[in-house]
């Protein structure tokens, strides 16, 4: 599947396109086919994203998983901070990101 | 908005601008446009003909312009020195401190903008060719440096 | 410690309200990203994984406590508690909010900081020794040189836009601690005739293509070192490449052109520049030069110490170096803590670090570029309580230069442009080597890790390199060997395929064992490396 990322203009948070606006949790991202162009300019001229772009990504059995490992890690934030990721109890989410 | 920005007293050049090839090999042209990645020194033997000088900004990250007219100042040129091309509002004020004079850029600039920048800094670091004097001139008037 | 005069002052906080304009009109999408990017980079605000992240200048590395506790709450106040000390000896936050940043930039400016030129096209901040005006060896404290330059190049207005970046170094001791022939430019004050002046090196770096800088001048005489980087600066300005950003720094027109014509060049453009009063008068160095004179130390103190606790001893040992005056000493405060991530340092550390230097180092601070810290003047009779202090911070760590000292950039943890995690790895080598009687049995070793080409992790200098590499989307690691920033420059050699992150431990484990195997008395890792050559290491390693 293709998604859609970029980060929030005012924030700089990671966010993830869900069909009817932006999420923070990866979980909530739509299949954009090949829309994803057009989403990306329409929403960056509403000032709702800064820097978006398309990515590939796969469905698996823990939901959706980005191609790359820079997306993994946007997903879920720095590995060597798990406080301060999306999943501040789990001491193994890192090894989502490999 | 503003296409043509000028602070010389009195009408600007408007005669169309040569090519340096062309300026320096036979033309009796008073007005010539310098290329990023040519060489300002070509023009230094012609000086005291040359009305207007034009120096082209192919993008507005590209500083060698400034290198261009600030060579020609250090020389002794007082004609017209003109940025073309890439100008963009937050560029103006080195423009200016580099010894242009006049500028017209390819989008046109917002006048509230430009004066707002080019009125932002009351004081300059560098002694460079446009007469401003540097902080630590100021700081020590004694000396006669700055 | 420089002091801002009205001048300076006006400068910074002009630049603070440009910049909130700017903001507004990004936000009010009166400017669009393409056109806003150049504008934020120029001070120090950048896009990365997780958020904006905003570099703070540290110039030449030199803060007072009531700087440093400026840092501690904007990182309390702004960010997450928490701010990262750089290899270019600056701080960044990694959690930014676009609209904050001005208000951000207000507050450093109270404080007479900013983050002016941190980024972009243009001259950076100048770095310098960390121990400038403490070090037995220096010709001068090289920092009112330092500050000179920081003036100078602050909206530079024919060199803010150059082909690439441009880092500059000032030294002025035998023994380089900052890299400097690992810089853009690099200037070593020397005095010859008693006159100070300048030897002048061009053309080094790290990134794609490594490069010890040649020296083009031995002596620019101190009143003329800013017309003759004037003249250095336009030659590259001038002539530098455009065409690709991978070979647009100052280095490769150098090796371009060849020292030689570089330097016949740059002699050619001083020549027209060095009657154009171009240089501040000497009064205005003179102006500087009371900023760091030194502070008023108690005479007659006591070189002895204490070493009755074990635990004190060892760190005491590591971490204190030789001050010039009786009685006092050099305090490093390790930023490696085991298992830690190099260089980061919490909002209550932070605070801590300011108060020590406010009661115990003439309220001065200074940041490495090995991204630990420095108490520059501590008295002897005072180490104890520091050091009681810093243990309970979690500040203790007794590993400076050692294999655990890890210098690591952000890497793909943080950074939008790594390809590879530099921090993990840091992490897993710091505890394999965790004891340390081992490390110091193993000496001075400096492992440097970058997670891309683009070395801020210098892995080029590290004794031991590490560069994290995209193996079809896996994160790969190559070794190199034999690399220095210090005096005797040198870029690594890489020893051969890369490996996983946990492979390239033990491959870092069986280089030191053959050190520990082959090494003759008094020989460090790198006079190892370098008498016995990259071939045995090899064999060692994939053997």
């Amino acid at each position: 599947m293709k998604i859609l990322t970029g980060n929030d203009l005012g924030t700089g948070d990671v966010i993830w396109w869900a069909g009817d606006g932006w999420s923070r949790q990866l979980a909530d991202s739509v299949d954009v086919g090949d829309k994803g162009e057009e989403l990306a300019g329409a929403e960056e001229a509403a000032l709702r994203v800064v820097a978006p772009y398309v990515i590939d990504a796969t469905v698996t059995d823990e939901g959706v998983r980005p191609a790359h490992i820079k997306d993994r890690i946007r997903a879920l934030g720095p590995t060597v901070r798990p406080d301060l990721t999306l999943k501040p109890n789990d001491a193994d989410a890192g090894n989502w990101v490999i | 908005m503003v296409e043509f920005l000028s602070f010389r007293e009195g009408e600007a050049t408007q005669e169309p601008a040569v090519t340096v090839e062309s300026f320096t090999g036979q033309s009796n042209s008073t007005a010539v446009r310098i290329e990023a990645g040519e060489d300002a020194r070509e023009l230094l033997p012609y000086l005291d003909r040359l009305s207007l000088v034009e120096v082209n900004f192919p993008a507005f990250g590209d500083g060698r312009g400034y290198s261009a007219a600030r060579i020609l100042r250090e020389a002794g040129y007082a004609g017209e020195l003109r940025a073309v091309g890439d100008v963009l509002v937050d560029q103006l004020v080195a423009m200016r401190r580099c010894g242009f004079d006049s500028f017209r850029p390819d989008k046109a600039l917002d006048d509230d903008a430009a004066e707002r920048a080019l009125n932002r800094y009351a004081d300059v670091y560098q002694k460079t060719v446009d007469g401003r004097r540097p902080v630590w001139a100021k700081r020590h008037p004694e000396n006669v440096n700055g | 410690m420089y002091r801002y005069d009205s001048y300076d002052q006006s400068i910074v906080d002009t630049r603070v309200e440009e910049f909130r304009d700017q903001t507004q009109r990004r936000l009010a999408g009166q400017l669009t990203e393409d056109q806003f990017k150049p504008l934020r980079l120029m001070n120090g605000l950048y896009l990365q994984l997780h958020a904006y992240m905003l570099r703070v200048a540290i110039p030449y590395g030199t803060l007072s406590g009531k700087q440093m506790r400026k840092l501690g709450e904007i990182a309390a106040k702004y960010d997450k508690g928490y701010g990262h000390f750089t290899t270019r000896q600056n701080l960044q936050y990694n959690w930014i909010k676009l609209a904050d940043a001005p208000e951000i930039l207000a507050e450093l400016a109270t404080v007479e900081m900013h983050a002016i030129q941190t980024s972009g096209n243009c001259i950076r901040n100048i770095s310098s020794d960390q121990y400038a005006g403490v070090a037995a060896d220096e010709v001068a404290d090289p920092r009112p040189w330092a500050e000179l330059l920081r003036q100078w190049s602050t909206f530079h207005p024919e060199f803010t836009y150059l082909p690439r970046k441009f880092k500059i170094a000032v030294i002025a001791s035998e023994e380089d601690r900052s890299a400097m022939k690992l810089h853009d430019i690099g200037l070593k004050l020397v005095k010859r005739d008693g006159q100070i002046g300048a030897e002048v090196y061009a053309g080094g770096g790290m990134g794609r293509t490594p490069m010890v800088a040649p020296q083009i001048s031995d002596f620019v005489p101190e009143d003329e070192i800013i017309s003759y980087l004037e003249a250095c600066l336009r030659v590259y300005n001038r002539y530098g490449r455009r065409d690709n950003k991978y070979k647009a720094r100052i280095k490769i027109l150098v090796h371009e052109l060849g020292v030689d014509e570089y330097k016949r060049q740059v002699e050619e453009e001083f020549a027209h520049m060095r009657i154009l009063g171009l240089n501040p008068p000497t009064e205005e160095l003179n102006r500087i030069r009371p900023f760091f004179a030194n502070p008023a130390y108690e005479q007659g103190l006591s070189d002895d110490l204490d070493r009755s606790d074990p635990a004190f001893a060892l760190w005491a040992d590591r971490q204190v170096a030789a001050h010039k005056q009786p009685g006092y000493a050099i305090v490093n405060i390790s930023l490696k803590p085991r298992g830690g991530i190099p260089g980061d340092a919490s909002a209550e550390q932070i605070e801590l670090a300011a108060e020590l230097a406010e009661n115990y180092s003439f309220d001065e601070l200074r940041v490495t570029h090995a991204q630990n810290l420095v108490l520059p003047h501590v008295k002897k009779a005072d180490l104890y309580t520091i050091w009681q202090k810093l243990d309970a911070a979690g500040l203790a760590e007794a590993n400076l230069d050692l294999i655990t000292d890890i210098i690591a950039c952000p890497g793909l943890d943080y950074c939008s442009l790594a390809n590879a995690r530099s921090i993990p790895l840091a992490q897993k080598l710091s505890e394999r080597f965790a004891s340390i009687e081992q490390q110091k049995d193993l000496g001075e070793l400096k492992v440097k890790i970058s997670g891309c080409i683009n070395a801020c992790g210098h892995h080029h200098a590290g004794h031991i390199g590490v560069l994290g590499v995209d193996r079809k989307g896996v994160e790969n690691f190559q070794l190199s060997l034999g690399g220095s920033g210090a005096e005797d420059a040198a870029v690594g050699q890489i020893t051969g395929p890369g490996f996983s992150e946990d492979g390239v431990v033990d491959a870092i484990e069986k280089v030191t064992d053959l050190y520990l195997a082959q090494r003759e008395e008094g020989e460090r890792f790198l006079d190892t490396y370098r008498r016995l050559g990259m071939k045995p290491f090899k064999e060692a390693i994939y053997g």
